[in-house]
Protein backbone atom coordinates (compact mmCIF):
# COMPACT_ATOMS: atom_id res chain seq x y z
CA UNK A 1 0.00 0.00 0.00
CA UNK A 2 0.80 3.78 -0.10
CA UNK A 3 1.44 5.69 3.08
CA UNK A 4 1.36 8.74 2.84
CA UNK A 5 4.08 10.46 5.11
CA UNK A 6 4.05 13.99 4.78
CA UNK A 7 1.63 16.66 3.12
CA UNK A 8 3.47 19.72 2.22
CA UNK A 9 1.24 22.91 2.07
CA UNK A 10 3.03 26.80 0.73
CA UNK A 11 2.35 26.92 -2.55
CA UNK A 12 -0.33 29.25 -3.74
CA UNK A 13 -1.80 27.91 -6.66
CA UNK A 14 -1.45 24.31 -8.49
CA UNK A 15 1.62 22.39 -8.31
CA UNK A 16 2.50 21.41 -11.67
CA UNK A 17 6.07 19.23 -11.32
CA UNK A 18 7.96 17.70 -8.23
CA UNK A 19 11.53 16.22 -9.05
CA UNK A 20 13.68 14.74 -6.35
CA UNK A 21 17.86 15.80 -6.85
CA UNK A 22 20.13 12.59 -7.71
CA UNK A 23 20.76 12.38 -3.93
CA UNK A 24 17.81 11.68 -3.00
CA UNK A 25 17.75 14.42 -0.09
CA UNK A 26 16.05 17.33 -1.82
CA UNK A 27 13.27 17.38 -3.66
CA UNK A 28 11.98 20.91 -5.95
CA UNK A 29 8.40 21.50 -6.86
CA UNK A 30 7.01 24.25 -8.82
CA UNK A 31 3.53 25.43 -9.91
CA UNK A 32 1.28 28.20 -10.91
CA UNK A 33 2.56 30.47 -8.69
CA UNK A 34 5.78 30.82 -10.38
CA UNK A 35 7.86 29.86 -7.45
CA UNK A 36 9.86 26.74 -7.27
CA UNK A 37 9.81 25.49 -3.47
CA UNK A 38 12.91 23.25 -2.24
CA UNK A 39 11.83 20.74 0.73
CA UNK A 40 13.75 18.30 2.80
CA UNK A 41 13.80 15.87 5.92
CA UNK A 42 14.78 17.88 9.09
CA UNK A 43 16.26 14.37 10.07
CA UNK A 44 13.46 13.66 12.29
CA UNK A 45 11.12 13.12 9.56
CA UNK A 46 9.51 16.73 9.73
CA UNK A 47 9.52 18.15 6.43
CA UNK A 48 10.96 21.87 5.54
CA UNK A 49 10.65 24.35 2.89
CA UNK A 50 14.06 25.21 2.75
CA UNK A 51 13.53 27.56 0.04
CA UNK A 52 11.62 29.66 -2.42
CA UNK A 53 13.01 30.52 -5.98
CA UNK A 54 10.30 33.27 -6.55
CA UNK A 55 12.68 35.55 -8.14
CA UNK A 56 13.46 34.11 -11.99
CA UNK A 57 9.64 33.70 -13.60
CA UNK A 58 7.14 36.07 -14.51
CA UNK A 59 4.55 33.15 -15.44
CA UNK A 60 3.52 29.81 -14.61
CA UNK A 61 6.71 27.68 -13.76
CA UNK A 62 5.53 24.43 -15.76
CA UNK A 63 8.70 21.97 -14.81
CA UNK A 64 11.76 21.14 -12.59
CA UNK A 65 14.51 19.09 -13.09
CA UNK A 66 18.39 18.21 -12.02
CA UNK A 67 21.41 18.45 -13.56
CA UNK A 68 22.74 14.72 -12.92
CA UNK A 69 26.06 16.03 -10.60
CA UNK A 70 22.73 17.71 -8.28
CA UNK A 71 24.35 20.67 -8.27
CA UNK A 72 21.96 22.74 -10.57
CA UNK A 73 18.24 23.31 -11.79
CA UNK A 74 16.47 23.98 -14.83
CA UNK A 75 13.00 25.26 -15.04
CA UNK A 76 10.74 25.48 -17.72
CA UNK A 77 8.10 28.36 -17.83
CA UNK A 78 5.03 29.79 -19.66
CA UNK A 79 7.01 32.95 -20.15
CA UNK A 80 8.69 31.43 -22.41
CA UNK A 81 12.39 30.85 -20.93
CA UNK A 82 14.34 28.44 -19.37
CA UNK A 83 16.63 29.64 -16.25
CA UNK A 84 19.57 27.66 -14.87
CA UNK A 85 19.52 27.60 -11.20
CA UNK A 86 22.97 27.05 -9.65
CA UNK A 87 23.72 25.62 -6.04
CA UNK A 88 25.81 28.62 -3.78
CA UNK A 89 25.27 26.51 -0.93
CA UNK A 90 22.81 24.33 0.88
CA UNK A 91 19.58 25.79 0.00
CA UNK A 92 20.97 28.70 -1.44
CA UNK A 93 20.50 28.68 -5.52
CA UNK A 94 21.32 31.69 -7.76
CA UNK A 95 19.99 32.25 -11.54
CA UNK A 96 23.32 31.52 -13.70
CA UNK A 97 21.70 31.92 -17.38
CA UNK A 98 18.50 32.64 -18.80
CA UNK A 99 17.68 31.38 -22.09
CA UNK A 100 15.36 32.45 -24.80
CA UNK A 101 14.69 31.17 -27.92
CA UNK A 102 11.01 29.35 -27.63
CA UNK A 103 8.14 31.49 -29.31
CA UNK A 104 5.67 30.30 -26.65
CA UNK A 105 4.99 28.44 -23.49
CA UNK A 106 8.18 25.89 -22.55
CA UNK A 107 6.48 22.40 -21.29
CA UNK A 108 9.63 20.81 -19.94
CA UNK A 109 13.59 20.24 -19.35
CA UNK A 110 15.84 17.72 -19.66
CA UNK A 111 19.47 16.85 -19.09
CA UNK A 112 21.40 13.81 -20.81
CA UNK A 113 22.65 11.68 -18.19
CA UNK A 114 26.41 13.11 -18.78
CA UNK A 115 25.13 16.59 -17.98
CA UNK A 116 27.03 17.70 -21.81
CA UNK A 117 23.64 18.63 -22.96
CA UNK A 118 20.35 20.20 -22.19
CA UNK A 119 16.48 19.57 -23.92
CA UNK A 120 13.65 21.52 -23.87
CA UNK A 121 10.43 21.92 -25.90
CA UNK A 122 7.39 24.21 -26.00
CA UNK A 123 4.50 24.99 -27.25
CA UNK A 124 5.82 26.46 -30.24
CA UNK A 125 6.02 22.60 -31.73
CA UNK A 126 9.86 22.27 -31.51
CA UNK A 127 12.58 20.65 -29.57
CA UNK A 128 15.40 22.16 -28.36
CA UNK A 129 19.08 20.82 -27.53
CA UNK A 130 21.90 23.22 -26.30
CA UNK A 131 25.47 22.30 -25.63
CA UNK A 132 26.80 22.32 -21.72
CA UNK A 133 29.83 24.14 -21.40
CA UNK A 134 31.56 23.60 -18.37
CA UNK A 135 31.63 27.06 -17.72
CA UNK A 136 27.93 27.53 -17.74
CA UNK A 137 27.66 28.66 -21.34
CA UNK A 138 24.31 27.18 -22.82
CA UNK A 139 24.58 27.18 -26.81
CA UNK A 140 21.59 26.08 -28.87
CA UNK A 141 23.03 23.08 -31.15
CA UNK A 142 19.94 22.26 -32.43
CA UNK A 143 15.99 23.19 -33.20
CA UNK A 144 14.28 20.14 -33.55
CA UNK A 145 10.47 20.60 -35.71
CA UNK A 146 9.03 16.87 -36.38
CA UNK A 147 5.95 17.63 -34.23
CA UNK A 148 3.15 18.73 -35.51
CA UNK A 149 1.83 20.69 -32.01
CA UNK A 150 2.97 21.48 -28.74
CA UNK A 151 5.38 19.46 -27.44
CA UNK A 152 4.84 18.58 -23.83
CA UNK A 153 7.64 16.41 -22.39
CA UNK A 154 11.06 15.82 -23.20
CA UNK A 155 12.82 12.73 -21.72
CA UNK A 156 16.64 11.76 -22.17
CA UNK A 157 17.81 7.90 -22.23
CA UNK A 158 19.39 6.42 -18.35
CA UNK A 159 22.79 5.80 -19.87
CA UNK A 160 23.03 7.37 -23.70
CA UNK A 161 22.60 10.37 -25.19
CA UNK A 162 19.22 9.25 -26.78
CA UNK A 163 16.49 12.12 -26.78
CA UNK A 164 12.62 11.25 -26.41
CA UNK A 165 10.03 13.71 -27.15
CA UNK A 166 5.69 13.15 -26.35
CA UNK A 167 3.36 15.70 -27.89
CA UNK A 168 -0.06 16.93 -28.27
CA UNK A 169 0.04 15.68 -31.85
CA UNK A 170 -0.43 11.68 -30.31
CA UNK A 171 3.30 10.57 -30.78
CA UNK A 172 6.48 10.18 -29.36
CA UNK A 173 9.91 10.93 -31.00
CA UNK A 174 13.37 9.97 -30.79
CA UNK A 175 16.62 11.84 -31.63
CA UNK A 176 20.55 10.86 -31.84
CA UNK A 177 23.15 12.95 -32.75
CA UNK A 178 24.45 12.24 -36.37
CA UNK A 179 27.83 14.12 -36.79
CA UNK A 180 27.16 17.13 -35.58
CA UNK A 181 23.38 17.71 -35.60
CA UNK A 182 20.61 16.09 -34.30
CA UNK A 183 18.23 13.74 -36.08
CA UNK A 184 14.40 12.16 -35.44
CA UNK A 185 15.46 8.56 -35.78
CA UNK A 186 11.93 7.25 -34.95
CA UNK A 187 8.33 8.21 -34.40
CA UNK A 188 6.09 5.98 -32.19
CA UNK A 189 2.63 6.23 -33.26
CA UNK A 190 0.14 4.42 -31.56
CA UNK A 191 -1.76 6.56 -28.36
CA UNK A 192 -4.67 8.31 -30.05
CA UNK A 193 -4.94 11.65 -27.49
CA UNK A 194 -2.02 13.75 -26.72
CA UNK A 195 0.74 11.82 -25.03
CA UNK A 196 1.46 13.47 -21.71
CA UNK A 197 5.35 12.09 -20.38
CA UNK A 198 7.33 8.24 -20.82
CA UNK A 199 10.29 7.27 -19.08
CA UNK A 200 12.54 4.52 -19.64
CA UNK A 201 12.86 1.10 -17.49
CA UNK A 202 16.24 0.22 -15.83
CA UNK A 203 17.98 -0.99 -18.45
CA UNK A 204 16.84 1.70 -21.51
CA UNK A 205 15.20 -0.99 -23.76
CA UNK A 206 11.74 -0.49 -22.82
CA UNK A 207 9.93 2.96 -22.58
CA UNK A 208 6.46 3.61 -20.77
CA UNK A 209 4.10 6.56 -21.81
CA UNK A 210 1.19 7.98 -20.69
CA UNK A 211 -1.88 9.82 -22.29
CA UNK A 212 -4.91 11.62 -22.84
CA UNK A 213 -6.35 8.83 -24.29
CA UNK A 214 -6.22 7.23 -20.75
CA UNK A 215 -4.08 4.65 -21.87
CA UNK A 216 -0.35 3.41 -20.62
CA UNK A 217 1.68 1.97 -24.08
CA UNK A 218 4.45 -0.34 -23.16
CA UNK A 219 7.48 0.03 -26.25
CA UNK A 220 10.42 -1.68 -26.75
CA UNK A 221 13.60 -2.11 -28.77
CA UNK A 222 15.96 -4.94 -29.53
CA UNK A 223 18.60 -4.44 -27.30
CA UNK A 224 21.80 -5.19 -29.82
CA UNK A 225 20.28 -2.38 -31.76
CA UNK A 226 19.59 0.46 -29.53
CA UNK A 227 22.26 2.61 -30.84
CA UNK A 228 21.47 1.59 -34.87
CA UNK A 229 18.35 0.59 -34.61
CA UNK A 230 15.10 3.09 -34.73
CA UNK A 231 12.29 0.82 -34.98
CA UNK A 232 11.34 0.86 -31.20
CA UNK A 233 7.33 -0.79 -31.07
CA UNK A 234 4.33 -1.10 -29.30
CA UNK A 235 4.12 -4.17 -27.31
CA UNK A 236 1.21 -3.95 -24.96
CA UNK A 237 -2.00 -1.01 -24.31
CA UNK A 238 -2.74 -0.81 -20.49
CA UNK A 239 -6.26 0.16 -20.21
CA UNK A 240 -8.94 0.80 -17.69
CA UNK A 241 -7.26 1.90 -14.96
CA UNK A 242 -8.06 5.17 -15.34
CA UNK A 243 -10.91 7.31 -15.67
CA UNK A 244 -8.77 10.18 -16.61
CA UNK A 245 -6.05 11.90 -18.61
CA UNK A 246 -3.05 10.65 -17.53
CA UNK A 247 -0.08 12.99 -16.64
CA UNK A 248 3.01 11.01 -15.54
CA UNK A 249 3.72 8.45 -15.40
CA UNK A 250 7.45 7.03 -13.68
CA UNK A 251 9.41 4.15 -13.71
CA UNK A 252 11.95 3.65 -11.07
CA UNK A 253 15.43 2.65 -11.43
CA UNK A 254 16.11 1.37 -7.93
CA UNK A 255 12.92 -0.95 -7.64
CA UNK A 256 11.86 -0.85 -11.21
CA UNK A 257 8.05 -0.14 -10.06
CA UNK A 258 5.94 2.07 -12.04
CA UNK A 259 3.76 5.21 -10.47
CA UNK A 260 0.81 7.41 -12.59
CA UNK A 261 -0.52 10.84 -11.74
CA UNK A 262 -3.71 11.04 -13.22
CA UNK A 263 -6.28 13.64 -13.69
CA UNK A 264 -8.99 11.45 -12.11
CA UNK A 265 -7.17 12.36 -8.21
CA UNK A 266 -5.12 8.99 -7.91
CA UNK A 267 -1.69 7.31 -8.05
CA UNK A 268 -1.17 3.98 -9.18
CA UNK A 269 1.86 1.86 -8.53
CA UNK A 270 2.10 -1.27 -10.88
CA UNK A 271 4.71 -3.94 -11.68
CA UNK A 272 5.98 -5.06 -14.40
CA UNK A 273 5.59 -9.01 -15.45
CA UNK A 274 8.89 -10.80 -15.92
CA UNK A 275 6.24 -13.87 -17.52
CA UNK A 276 6.99 -13.89 -21.06
CA UNK A 277 3.77 -15.22 -22.06
CA UNK A 278 1.50 -13.42 -24.29
CA UNK A 279 -1.93 -13.34 -22.86
CA UNK A 280 -0.69 -12.31 -19.35
CA UNK A 281 -0.73 -8.72 -18.55
CA UNK A 282 2.26 -7.17 -18.89
CA UNK A 283 1.80 -4.73 -15.83
CA UNK A 284 0.18 -6.24 -12.62
CA UNK A 285 -1.49 -3.62 -10.44
CA UNK A 286 -0.15 -3.56 -7.26
CA UNK A 287 -2.14 -0.58 -5.51
CA UNK A 288 -4.61 2.41 -6.46
CA UNK A 289 -5.01 4.78 -4.27
CA UNK A 290 -7.83 7.03 -5.09
CA UNK A 291 -7.84 10.64 -3.70
CA UNK A 292 -4.17 10.52 -3.34
CA UNK A 293 -5.04 14.28 -4.03
CA UNK A 294 -8.20 16.37 -3.95
CA UNK A 295 -7.69 17.70 -7.51
CA UNK A 296 -6.18 16.36 -10.43
CA UNK A 297 -2.68 14.95 -9.56
CA UNK A 298 -0.06 16.05 -12.05
CA UNK A 299 3.20 14.80 -11.05
CA UNK A 300 4.84 11.71 -9.48
CA UNK A 301 8.70 10.89 -8.74
CA UNK A 302 10.56 8.23 -7.58
CA UNK A 303 13.15 8.94 -5.46
CA UNK A 304 16.35 7.99 -6.75
CA UNK A 305 18.25 6.67 -3.96
CA UNK A 306 15.57 5.52 -1.08
CA UNK A 307 13.53 2.99 -2.71
CA UNK A 308 9.59 2.91 -1.96
CA UNK A 309 9.70 6.84 -1.45
CA UNK A 310 7.39 8.61 -4.08
CA UNK A 311 7.17 12.00 -4.29
CA UNK A 312 3.77 14.05 -5.99
CA UNK A 313 1.76 16.69 -6.53
CA UNK A 314 -1.24 18.31 -7.50
CA UNK A 315 -4.21 20.96 -8.04
CA UNK A 316 -4.72 21.06 -4.76
CA UNK A 317 -1.35 22.94 -4.46
CA UNK A 318 -0.09 20.21 -2.40
CA UNK A 319 3.18 18.21 -2.34
CA UNK A 320 2.73 14.92 -0.84
CA UNK A 321 5.54 12.10 0.21
CA UNK A 322 4.60 8.48 0.54
CA UNK A 323 6.16 5.30 0.96
CA UNK A 324 5.19 2.40 -1.20
CA UNK A 325 5.09 -0.95 1.41
CA UNK A 326 3.97 -4.52 -0.46
CA UNK B 1 -14.76 43.35 -36.71
CA UNK B 2 -16.79 41.78 -39.18
CA UNK B 3 -19.58 39.80 -38.02
CA UNK B 4 -20.05 36.28 -39.23
CA UNK B 5 -23.96 35.48 -38.15
CA UNK B 6 -25.21 38.72 -38.96
CA UNK B 7 -28.85 37.78 -38.26
CA UNK B 8 -29.12 35.38 -35.37
CA UNK B 9 -32.37 33.70 -34.32
CA UNK B 10 -32.92 34.83 -30.80
CA UNK B 11 -34.59 32.37 -28.38
CA UNK B 12 -36.71 32.50 -25.60
CA UNK B 13 -35.34 32.53 -22.10
CA UNK B 14 -36.63 29.95 -19.52
CA UNK B 15 -38.44 31.18 -16.53
CA UNK B 16 -36.96 31.74 -13.01
CA UNK B 17 -35.45 29.33 -10.76
CA UNK B 18 -38.69 28.51 -8.37
CA UNK B 19 -37.39 29.24 -4.60
CA UNK B 20 -38.19 25.78 -2.92
CA UNK B 21 -38.30 25.91 1.50
CA UNK B 22 -34.85 23.73 1.31
CA UNK B 23 -33.17 26.61 0.12
CA UNK B 24 -33.42 28.45 3.02
CA UNK B 25 -32.38 25.71 5.78
CA UNK B 26 -29.28 25.52 6.57
CA UNK B 27 -29.46 21.74 7.98
CA UNK B 28 -30.63 21.03 3.69
CA UNK B 29 -27.43 18.65 1.88
CA UNK B 30 -28.53 20.43 -1.11
CA UNK B 31 -26.64 19.11 -4.27
CA UNK B 32 -25.56 20.87 -7.29
CA UNK B 33 -27.87 20.65 -10.01
CA UNK B 34 -28.72 20.99 -13.71
CA UNK B 35 -30.79 23.69 -13.11
CA UNK B 36 -28.15 25.08 -10.73
CA UNK B 37 -25.09 25.28 -13.24
CA UNK B 38 -27.41 26.37 -16.22
CA UNK B 39 -28.65 29.65 -14.37
CA UNK B 40 -24.39 30.21 -13.55
CA UNK B 41 -23.96 29.99 -17.26
CA UNK B 42 -27.17 31.13 -19.13
CA UNK B 43 -25.90 35.18 -19.05
CA UNK B 44 -22.68 34.81 -20.18
CA UNK B 45 -22.66 37.49 -23.51
CA UNK B 46 -21.74 36.19 -26.91
CA UNK B 47 -18.95 37.50 -28.57
CA UNK B 48 -20.36 39.14 -31.48
CA UNK B 49 -24.20 40.42 -30.23
CA UNK B 50 -25.06 41.93 -27.39
CA UNK B 51 -26.98 38.61 -26.48
CA UNK B 52 -26.52 35.71 -23.92
CA UNK B 53 -25.77 32.23 -24.87
CA UNK B 54 -29.24 31.06 -23.67
CA UNK B 55 -30.95 33.87 -26.10
CA UNK B 56 -29.08 32.08 -29.23
CA UNK B 57 -29.75 28.47 -28.07
CA UNK B 58 -25.96 27.97 -27.68
CA UNK B 59 -27.13 26.47 -24.15
CA UNK B 60 -30.37 25.25 -23.00
CA UNK B 61 -30.73 22.88 -20.22
CA UNK B 62 -30.25 19.57 -20.98
CA UNK B 63 -26.79 20.71 -22.26
CA UNK B 64 -25.50 20.24 -18.91
CA UNK B 65 -25.01 17.27 -17.03
CA UNK B 66 -24.02 16.67 -13.29
CA UNK B 67 -22.53 13.66 -11.35
CA UNK B 68 -22.56 14.57 -7.49
CA UNK B 69 -20.88 11.47 -7.21
CA UNK B 70 -17.76 11.96 -9.34
CA UNK B 71 -17.69 15.56 -8.86
CA UNK B 72 -18.05 16.17 -12.86
CA UNK B 73 -19.86 18.44 -14.10
CA UNK B 74 -20.05 18.52 -18.66
CA UNK B 75 -21.65 21.06 -20.61
CA UNK B 76 -22.21 20.52 -24.31
CA UNK B 77 -22.55 24.03 -26.31
CA UNK B 78 -24.15 24.37 -30.08
CA UNK B 79 -22.49 27.48 -32.18
CA UNK B 80 -24.72 29.51 -33.24
CA UNK B 81 -23.14 28.37 -37.21
CA UNK B 82 -20.65 25.25 -38.09
CA UNK B 83 -17.99 27.33 -39.04
CA UNK B 84 -18.09 30.04 -35.90
CA UNK B 85 -14.60 31.38 -35.44
CA UNK B 86 -15.83 32.19 -31.68
CA UNK B 87 -16.39 28.62 -30.58
CA UNK B 88 -13.40 28.40 -28.75
CA UNK B 89 -14.00 31.33 -27.05
CA UNK B 90 -17.19 30.70 -26.00
CA UNK B 91 -16.10 27.55 -24.67
CA UNK B 92 -13.15 28.95 -22.65
CA UNK B 93 -15.44 31.72 -21.24
CA UNK B 94 -18.03 28.76 -19.88
CA UNK B 95 -15.31 27.04 -18.78
CA UNK B 96 -13.74 29.99 -16.75
CA UNK B 97 -16.93 30.64 -15.40
CA UNK B 98 -17.36 27.62 -13.90
CA UNK B 99 -13.92 26.97 -12.95
CA UNK B 100 -14.66 30.04 -10.74
CA UNK B 101 -18.01 29.14 -9.47
CA UNK B 102 -17.82 25.57 -9.04
CA UNK B 103 -16.17 24.47 -6.09
CA UNK B 104 -12.63 23.77 -6.86
CA UNK B 105 -12.87 19.72 -6.71
CA UNK B 106 -15.13 19.83 -9.65
CA UNK B 107 -14.08 18.69 -13.02
CA UNK B 108 -15.32 20.37 -15.53
CA UNK B 109 -15.89 19.41 -19.09
CA UNK B 110 -16.96 21.33 -21.81
CA UNK B 111 -17.07 20.91 -25.54
CA UNK B 112 -18.74 21.38 -28.33
CA UNK B 113 -22.31 19.23 -29.01
CA UNK B 114 -21.54 16.48 -31.70
CA UNK B 115 -21.82 17.23 -35.50
CA UNK B 116 -22.43 21.13 -34.66
CA UNK B 117 -19.27 22.61 -35.77
CA UNK B 118 -16.51 21.77 -38.55
CA UNK B 119 -13.67 21.22 -36.43
CA UNK B 120 -15.26 20.47 -33.08
CA UNK B 121 -12.53 17.74 -32.43
CA UNK B 122 -9.76 20.28 -32.51
CA UNK B 123 -11.46 22.81 -30.87
CA UNK B 124 -12.73 19.96 -27.90
CA UNK B 125 -8.86 18.65 -27.27
CA UNK B 126 -8.16 22.27 -26.77
CA UNK B 127 -10.64 23.05 -24.23
CA UNK B 128 -9.93 19.66 -22.35
CA UNK B 129 -6.25 20.50 -22.31
CA UNK B 130 -5.60 21.81 -19.03
CA UNK B 131 -2.57 23.06 -19.16
CA UNK B 132 -2.91 25.26 -22.61
CA UNK B 133 -6.14 26.02 -20.86
CA UNK B 134 -4.18 27.91 -18.06
CA UNK B 135 -1.36 29.18 -20.55
CA UNK B 136 -4.47 30.86 -22.04
CA UNK B 137 -5.80 32.58 -19.13
CA UNK B 138 -2.31 34.10 -18.61
CA UNK B 139 -2.51 36.11 -21.53
CA UNK B 140 -4.05 39.24 -20.26
CA UNK B 141 -5.68 39.88 -23.67
CA UNK B 142 -7.49 37.06 -23.86
CA UNK B 143 -8.58 37.21 -20.20
CA UNK B 144 -9.73 40.06 -21.00
CA UNK B 145 -12.12 39.17 -23.97
CA UNK B 146 -13.18 35.81 -21.86
CA UNK B 147 -13.83 38.67 -18.37
CA UNK B 148 -16.20 40.64 -21.15
CA UNK B 149 -18.18 37.57 -22.25
CA UNK B 150 -18.45 36.89 -18.73
CA UNK B 151 -20.16 40.51 -17.83
CA UNK B 152 -24.02 39.37 -16.39
CA UNK B 153 -26.03 42.15 -17.43
CA UNK B 154 -29.47 40.65 -16.24
CA UNK B 155 -27.79 40.11 -12.69
CA UNK B 156 -25.63 43.63 -12.84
Amino acid sequence: MLKLLTTLSGHDDMVWCVAWNPKGNLLASCGGDHSIKIWSDDGSNKWICRATLSDGHSRTIRWVSWSPCGKKLATASFDTTIIIWKQKNEYEFEIVANLEGHENEVKCTAWSIDGGFLASCSRDRSVWVWDVSEDEEYECSSVLTSHAQDVKHVLWHPQKNLLVSSSYDNNIKMYQQDVDDWICTDTLESHESTVWSSDFDPSGTKLISCSDDKTLKLWKVDPEKIDKNTNWSCYSTISGYHNRTIYSVKWSKVNGLIATASADNSIHIFKENESNDPNEPTLTLLFNRTNAHDQDANCVDWNPVHENLLASCGDDGTVKIWNYVD
Amino acid sequence: MVVENVNPSVYQRLEERTVSETDYDNNYEDMIDEREVFDIIRNLQDPEHPLTLEELNVLDIDSIKIDNKSSTCRVEFTPTIPHCSMATLIGLSIKVKLLRSLPSNFKTEVSIKEGTHASETAINKQLADKERVAAALENMNLLQVVNRCLEDEYNR
